[in-house]
């Protein structure tokens, strides 16, 4: 099979030509960087089955980042047919030089000039054919974003690979003395073949940073966006999450009843008291979880995230990270383990490591269906916002000082340099696609973890089958009784500390285990919470449910990203021993006050 | 001609750049992102609390912090 290799630095709409070409699901960001996995897909050009490998973006080949070095290494093991090289076409003077320092490989090459929308409005003009003989390759103007000259694009691609060559792999060394003299050459061609205004106009982008990034309001404004999301979220999330649990109440008791007879006990009870009542918890929250991911989708694709790394920066420099390690905290209120590799933008190890230290604090997606549900059974409609936002607050404070207390052991000096891309608006599929693929990885990974976890916690709650269910003889009940004298001091009873210790597999199982464990589901369990838990031990619960450590899938991203099983046991361990003195501090000193 | 850092040029200021003393990778990053001898770049803004610079070089705009910028050397043009 033919191969083609998509490089070209961070923000060229790399992704966006990559899905364009192969209907992918690929991430889109706006955000250096942040298309760090290995994505490949086949389609059919021509006659012939190609595979398109989308390359991390780099900004010259010798980089020293994770990125940077991904791409040396696989163009020096992986033999490619094809360079596909994508450049944003309103910054061509910058990025020339990349492509003949590519060209030096000595593999064949197309050069796809990327925003040719955007280059126009800025009164940028190419000679292509001039500039295809200077380079010695095709040259192609395309918008990827609107499909201009797309098909051009791809016709070429074909032409290309019609001419039988064999894939080659680079010669391993490669010499990096002669930068300057490209340097030079890449200007000439420029001179010969483009025409830049002298002052470009971003007037628009200019005049949204005169607010976004205000001395002092741009932070405010920035909390003032978060807190838009999280409404939107919830004034649209609301009724369709009441609509789904009706739906789910609905057919369990017009159908599933029905099966009460039909089936063994035993099969009924974990057919529809264990897997159907924990999945169906749990998937209830499902439609805030897609608003949530599709709000993200927007802010990331929008160019906002480098405007925070920004705002941020001074703040972060005091823990001993930088601006982006912030974004990455952000990135985490989604998912964890893509914030995690988000940090291979990072050069400095010691950068890096204290990054992905902080990063399990933050209070992902799954952690949020927990404390909806749990804020939403234990306080009144206008206290439960606020226990959320407190919880929020202690999630950066968490990380904070986890920084703080780490930072001289993990020291760096990583010099920072961030593009400002211009804002863009994002077109309508891209947020929807880009929303779709985080709801899906979400949907694979709930689904698959939940079932199996409610199915273990059923039987637990089980077994064995001669004493009564999820009574203090069960295995449950057993595994409660031994944990007991460490989770009493922070207020958590025997079924809660099953329920923490499945946890610990994946925090979306934690909904589905308390269901399974009262027996219950939807309003009747949240009815049910409420009698077996004062708000003290609830929010002591949801202090420790944050803090202590996110989820397995977390913890094999933080092993396989550092490299390091020591580092990956002292982050777990930090985050256990920190999540029980501030669920014990505040349990006890709750109770103190309250006598 | 005396020469100004980057990090001292007044918010609005333009300067052309003379000299680059960073290390070696810091170099080739900067030079990818349009930072080169003879090029114009203009200060824009700077965050609060002594945060990062925000810096226009061609057509791109940028974000570097003080003491990066310091490694930057230029000749002030207004």
């Amino acid at each position: 099979m033919r191969r083609i290799a998509l490089l070209g630095m961070p923000n060229t709409g790399k992704s966006t030509f990559f899905n364009r070409l192969t209907g992918a699901n690929a991430r889109i960001g706006n955000w250096p960087g942040i298309t760090v996995d290995l994505l490949s897909a086949r389609i059919l050009l021509g006659a012939e089955m190609v595979e398109i490998v989308d390359l991390p973006g780099l900004y010259d080949l010798h980089g020293f980042t994770e990125d940077e070095q991904v791409v040396r290494r696989f163009l020096l093991s992986n033999p490619v047919d094809l360079l596909c090289i994508i450049l944003n076409a309103t910054q061509i003077d910058q990025q020339l030089p990349l492509v003949l320092q590519l060209q030096r490989l000595g593999l064949k090459t197309l050069v796809v000039m990327n925003m040719a929308d955007e280059a126009e409005r800025l009164g940028i003009r190419f000679d292509t054919a001039t500039l295809a003989a200077g380079l010695d390759c095709p040259v192609c103007l395309i918008s990827a974003k609107y499909g201009r000259g797309f098909p051009e694009a791809r016709k070429v691609l074909q032409q290309i690979l019609s001419l039988n060559s064999p894939a080659t792999t680079p010669a391993p060394r490669i010499d990096f003395a002669a930068d300057e003299a490209l340097v030079a050459a890449a200007e000439k061609l420029i001179a010969r073949s483009v025409a830049i205004p002298r002052m470009l106009d971003f007037s628009l982008s200019e005049r949204i940073d005169r607010f976004a990034l205000h001395p002092v309001l741009g932070i405010p404004l920035f909390f003032f966006v978060l807190f838009l999301l999280f409404q939107g979220v919830y004034t649209l999330g609301g009724p369709l999450q009441d609509g789904v649990a009706w739906l789910l109440e609905q057919f369990r008791e017009l159908i599933l009843v029905h099966l009460h007879g039909v089936l063994p006990d035993w099969l009924y009870g974990l057919l529809v008291e264990g897997v159907y009542d924990g999945l169906g918890t749990v998937a209830s929250f499902v439609p805030v979880i897609v608003l949530f991911f599709l709000g993200m989708a927007l802010i990331e694709d929008s160019g906002y995230l480098p405007r925070i790394a920004f705002l941020m920066d001074a703040l972060m420099a005091r823990v001993g990270l930088d601006g982006r390690s912030f974004v990455m905290l952000l990135m985490g209120f989604g998912c964890n383990v893509p914030a995690l590799m988000g940090t291979r933008v990072m050069r400095s190890r010691g950068l890096r490591l204290l990054s992905m230290l902080i990063i399990p604090f933050s209070l992902c997606s799954a952690r949020l269906q927990v404390f909806v549900f749990l804020t939403t059974a234990l306080f009144s409609p206008i206290q439960a916002p606020l226990v959320l936002f407190v919880l929020y607050t202690m999630s950066f404070l968490t990380a904070l000082v986890t920084a703080l207390l780490f930072k001289n052991r993990l020291s760096n000096s990583e010099p920072l340099l961030i593009e400002l891309p211009p804002y863009r608006l994002p077109t309508f599929n891209q947020v929807l696609l880009r929303g779709w693929h985080e709801v899906h990885h979400f949907l694979s990974r709930a689904t698959r973890f939940i079932v199996a976890g409610v199915v273990m916690i059923w039987l637990l709650t089980h077994l064995p089958t001669d004493v009564p269910a999820g009574s203090t003889e069960t295995l449950a009940g057993m595994f409660g009784g031994w944990l007991e004298p460490v989770l009493r001091p922070i207020g958590i009873d025997q079924h809660m500390a099953v329920v923490l210790l499945f946890g610990f597999v994946a925090k979306e199982i934690v909904l589905g285990a308390m269901a399974v464990v009262y027996g219950l589901q939807g309003d009747a369990l949240a009815q049910s919470m409420a009698q077996h838990m004062d708000w003290v031990q609830a929010f002591s619960f949801m202090l420790f449910t944050l803090v202590y450590t996110p989820c397995l899938s977390t913890v094999a991203t933080l092993r396989s990203e550092s490299k390091s099983t020591a580092f990956t046991g002292i982050s777990i361990v930090w985050s256990l021993v920190l999540a029980w003195l501030l669920s014990f501090v505040f349990y006890q000193s709750a109770r103190l006050l309250m006598g | 001609m005396e020469l100004t850092r980057l990090s001292d040029l007044a918010i609005g200021q333009y300067g052309i750049i003379e000299e680059i003393e960073a290390e070696e990778s810091f170099r080739w990053r900067l030079q990818a992102l349009g930072f080169r001898i003879g090029r114009e770049v203009r200060l824009i803004r700077q965050a609060l609390f002594g945060g990062p610079l925000q810096v226009q070089v061609g057509s791109i705009n940028v974000m570097l912090r003080r003491q990066d910028a310091a490694s930057i050397q230029l000749r002030a043009t207004g």
